[in-house]
């Protein structure tokens, strides 16, 4: 049984245009962690999670998802495990009504219906929108989208929750939700964001890209307050952690 | 240029709807075996941007004239044609359903005129060859341009068929196609164009697409035998159905009604069965099918415009104005029970 | 660009009216879908000069409309929306046929009849429950997974699209439309968004376990009410369509005058 949850080894893809994406990345995830991914535009970010979930695999070096190793012929295990979250709730939700896309992964299980319901209704309530059960999509808020593409992943109730830039486009009440609802999963979660005040409150540690490689690799408070480190990578010090705006004093 | 179910006839309705459900049931097969899954979300979320497309407004310089995307052809250039194929039938459907662009009855003749042309004989005839020694952008526009106009002619002239097969219209057949194929010539070059400019703008920014789109199997030249014996099919069976009515024997049918009325009458007894007995010979049974301009007795259809058929014409109309009148009254009744 | 907004308002509004609650609503789709054909089929067969003996027709739209409490002037919009087109066939009938105003009227009645039964049924079935009813109907997976992904993209890309064509219109002066040269990337630039959406669609599909198949879930069972709904309306169907009514009626109330 390994102690990792997730490990990745070495990991190595370029795209087909020839532009390395990633660059010898490894890392480590143990169950329940709550580890934040932070780099600019184009670090890679997004690569690295694809890489992760099997919708891309590595030129060389491996992805593990406990003791699997990600390979074609693992996707389907490797995926009941994995929820991803995609950046776009629009790619996620792309049933009729939110109904019917928190049931589609358990469908595809071949649940029988009550089970599937179940499911659906357990999800939903965790992220707080059980009266948008029949809504369709495009009737519904950025956030409320969001919480819908959550809960069909978390309907299929992977082991690891994995977040792309998860309050991008959020208004600050339903961002300030979205928070909460984070802190308070159990689940092992990765979180790729732009928001590092966000990251700051929900990640036990953080991970820095910078061109496709591993920058930084440490607990949250040491990692973003590093500012020279943080600038070197594209990215500042989160805005909480600097000036206050108003009288200029630092925090 | 989607056609109506006001147009057509039942039997025209159901023969090309059955033609097209085989073709699609082809199509989704071949999609299927070439484990082509990821087609899917592709032939859904790119049916819903050519929908979208459909509707602007293109103008052209120099004329001051308009027109829009065709659908069919960009979709078979995009994806191919199996896909491209059942991509047109949800876009018509979705139509047909919402907007009564296109009837129900009509749907088939609709996939039909504007998916098989397109994707089953314009496609693989004019733009594969055209594109046969590999695909550059001079060879794309022009491949593009003019199978959209060859499709669409294709598509006008389909409609004319089916139109004039129904019988539903006097117009002449030789007077329809030459007023549908001029316009929708023209409709076709613009078309075409946009087509061609969309198809190339495509090739030089993503040729990959293109590229997969072709790899595809298209029809061989077996598989375009099939389905030219597919339509010879389609057409003696619509062709007999054609016959079938014209033959009927109207004559036939209302000599054995005043058989049936007659007997009726010698056994009739009482005052009511006089008058229905009066009624039922007077009234036509089975309506007239027949092509030749009528000039019909009292029994036929032209019973309509006499004083009676106006009558009761008329007393229709009311009967379906009280109904509806109850119902409304019973909707406040419950409402007004389910407040209290 | 206005017919995309109206194609925008048109689809919510027929979606929202297909998610009441009447009696209507609650009906099978299948039993709905059936009888709509059976009702298409009864119009349509009549012949070109039918008129007086289309008009019991009347009753089926108008019950369902009273009875699902549809309201009947978005309808009537939508309704003369489509005629322009009818109109235009229909209106060279009296130039090739002595009798062909008749034909006119015949045509006008049944593209009413025909098109309003069509936007009765989406108004009290909803795209969802007739993709239901297409799986039951054994119309393969595929295809009904691909109708409904359609649906469910089409205002997302119309809003789209119809940004793009305010921004296009916004620089472009006194022009109506696109310009043909600038259509290719106009059209080609939003394409090929689409195109890697689909792609992300597809990996989000692929990651909550989708293989290839669709089946159809969230079917209700098909029950005696059902059932009457379709065999009732048929026979009215059919027998409107075989006997006269109008003239029926007329002829009674002749006979009934008379003695």
């Amino acid at each position: 049984m390994s102690r990792h949850e997730i490990e990745v080894s070495s990991l190595c893809f370029s795209y087909p245009d020839g532009h390395e994406a990633i660059r010898d990345v490894s890392f480590a995830i143990t169950r329940g962690e709550s580890v934040g991914i932070i780099g600019a535009n184009g670090s890679g970010k997004t690569t690295l999670l694809s890489l992760m979930t099997g919708i891309l695999l590595p030129d060389r070096g491996e992805v593990r998802v406990g003791d699997v190793a990600v390979t074609k012929k693992t996707l389907a295990s490797i995926r009941r495990r994995l929820g991803l979250v995609f950046q776009d709730p629009d790619d996620q939700l792309f049933m009729t009504t939110v109904y019917d896309d928190v049931a589609f992964g358990p469908r595809n299980e071949h649940l029988d219906e009550h089970e599937v319901r179940a499911r659906v209704e357990e999800a939903l309530e965790m992220v707080g929108i059980p009266q948008l059960k029949d809504r369709a999509p495009y009737k519904m808020s950025g956030g409320e989208k969001r919480a819908a593409a959550i809960a069909s992943v978390l309907s299929m109730k992977p082991d690891v929750l994995i977040m792309d830039e998860p309050t991008s486009g959020l208004d600050p009440k339903a961002r300030r939700r979205l928070i909460n609802f984070l802190k308070g999963l159990r689940h092992t979660k990765i979180i790729t964001s732009h928001d590092l005040d966000m990251i700051m409150e929900t990640c036990d540690r953080v991970i820095v890209l910078k061109d496709g490689e591993v920058a930084a690799n440490g607990a949250t408070p040491e990692v973003l307050t590093n500012g020279e480190l943080l600038d070197q990578c594209g990215l500042e010090v989160p805005l909480s952690l600097q000036k206050c705006p108003v009288c200029g004093i630092k925090k | 240029m989607h056609m109506a179910d006001a147009l057509i006839s039942p039997a025209v309705g159901g023969t090309m709807t059955a033609v097209s459900a085989g073709l699609a049931a082809y199509s989704i097969r071949k999609v299927q075996r070439d484990l082509d899954e990821h087609k899917i979300p592709l032939m859904g979320v790119m049916g819903a941007f050519v929908f979208a497309a459909q509707m602007i407004n293109f103008t052209i310089p120099a004329t001051g004239s308009s027109g829009h995307l065709g659908g069919g052809m960009l979709l078979a250039i995009l994806l191919g044609p199996y896909a491209g194929f059942l991509t047109m039938a949800s876009i018509l459907l979705i139509q047909a359903l919402f907007f009564g662009d296109g009837g129900l009855l009509a749907y088939g003749c609709n996939v039909f005129n504007l998916g098989f042309f397109t994707c089953f004989i314009a496609y693989p005839l004019i733009y594969k060859w055209i594109t046969r020694k590999g695909l550059t952008a001079g060879r794309i526009f022009r491949a593009s341009l003019v199978s959209a106009i060859l499709g669409l002619q294709l598509g006008a002239f389909g409609v004319v068929l089916e139109t004039w097969f129904s019988g539903k219209t006097e117009l002449p057949f030789d007077t329809f196609v030459l007023l549908m194929q001029p316009i929708h010539l023209a409709i076709g070059i613009v078309e075409g164009l946009v087509t061609a400019a969309v198809a190339t703008f495509v090739w030089k920014a993503r040729p990959e697409i293109l590229e997969r789109a072709a790899a595809g199997k298209a029809l061989g030249g077996l598989s375009i035998n099939k389905v030219l014996a597919g339509i010879l099919a389609a057409a003696i069976v619509i062709g007999g159905f054609v016959s079938w009515f014209a033959s009927s024997n109207p004559d036939g049918l209302e000599w054995s009604l005043e058989r049936t009325a007659g007997t009726a009458e010698l056994e009739a007894s009482g005052g009511v069965y006089d008058v229905l007995a009066n009624v039922q010979s007077k009234t036509a049974f089975l309506p007239d099918y027949s092509f030749k301009s009528a000039e019909e007795g009292e029994a036929g259809s032209y019973a309509g415009t006499s004083v009676s058929g106006i009558a009761g014409g008329a007393l229709t109309l009311v009967l379906a104005g009280l109904t509806g009148l109850m119902i409304i009254a019973y909707k406040k009744k419950k409402t007004k029970t389910a407040r209290q | 660009m206005a017919k995309m907004a109206d194609s925008i308002f048109n689809i919510r509004l027929l979606d929202d009216l297909a998610r009441k609650n009447t009696s209507v609503h609650g009906l099978h789709p299948v039993s709905k879908l059936l009888a709509t054909i059976v009702y298409l089929i009864a119009v349509v067969s009549f012949d070109r000069y039918e008129t007086i003996g289309l008009l019991p027709f009347v009753f089926y739209p108008l019950v369902l409309i009273l009875l699902a409490e549809l309201p009947v002037v978005p309808l009537l919009k939508r309704l003369l929306m489509v005629e322009p087109l009818i109109i235009g066939i229909g209106i060279l009938n009296p130039l090739f046929d002595p009798k062909g105003w008749i034909a006119f009227a015949s045509i006008m009645i049944k593209s009413g009849l025909t098109v309003t039964a069509c936007l009765v049924l989406v108004s009290t079935t909803g795209l969802d429950k007739i993709a239901q009813a297409l799986r039951t109907l054994k119309v393969p997976g595929i295809f009904v997974l691909q109708l409904l992904l359609t649906f469910r993209y089409i205002s997302l890309l119309t809003e789209e699209l119809a940004r793009m064509a305010r921004a296009y219109a916004l620089r472009a002066s006194r022009r109506k439309g696109v310009r043909l040269k600038d259509g290719g990337s106009f059209v080609g630039q939003l394409l090929l968004r689409t195109y890697d959406r689909a792609q992300r669609v597809y990996h989000a599909m692929k990651l909550r376990g989708f293989s290839g198949e669709f089946h159809a879930y969230g079917q209700s069972k098909i029950t005696r009410k059902d059932i009457l709904f379709l065999l009732a309306w048929s026979v009215f169907f059919i027998a409107a369509r075989i006997c006269n009514i109008p003239v029926f009626l007329g002829l009674l109330l002749e006979e009934m005058s008379k003695g």
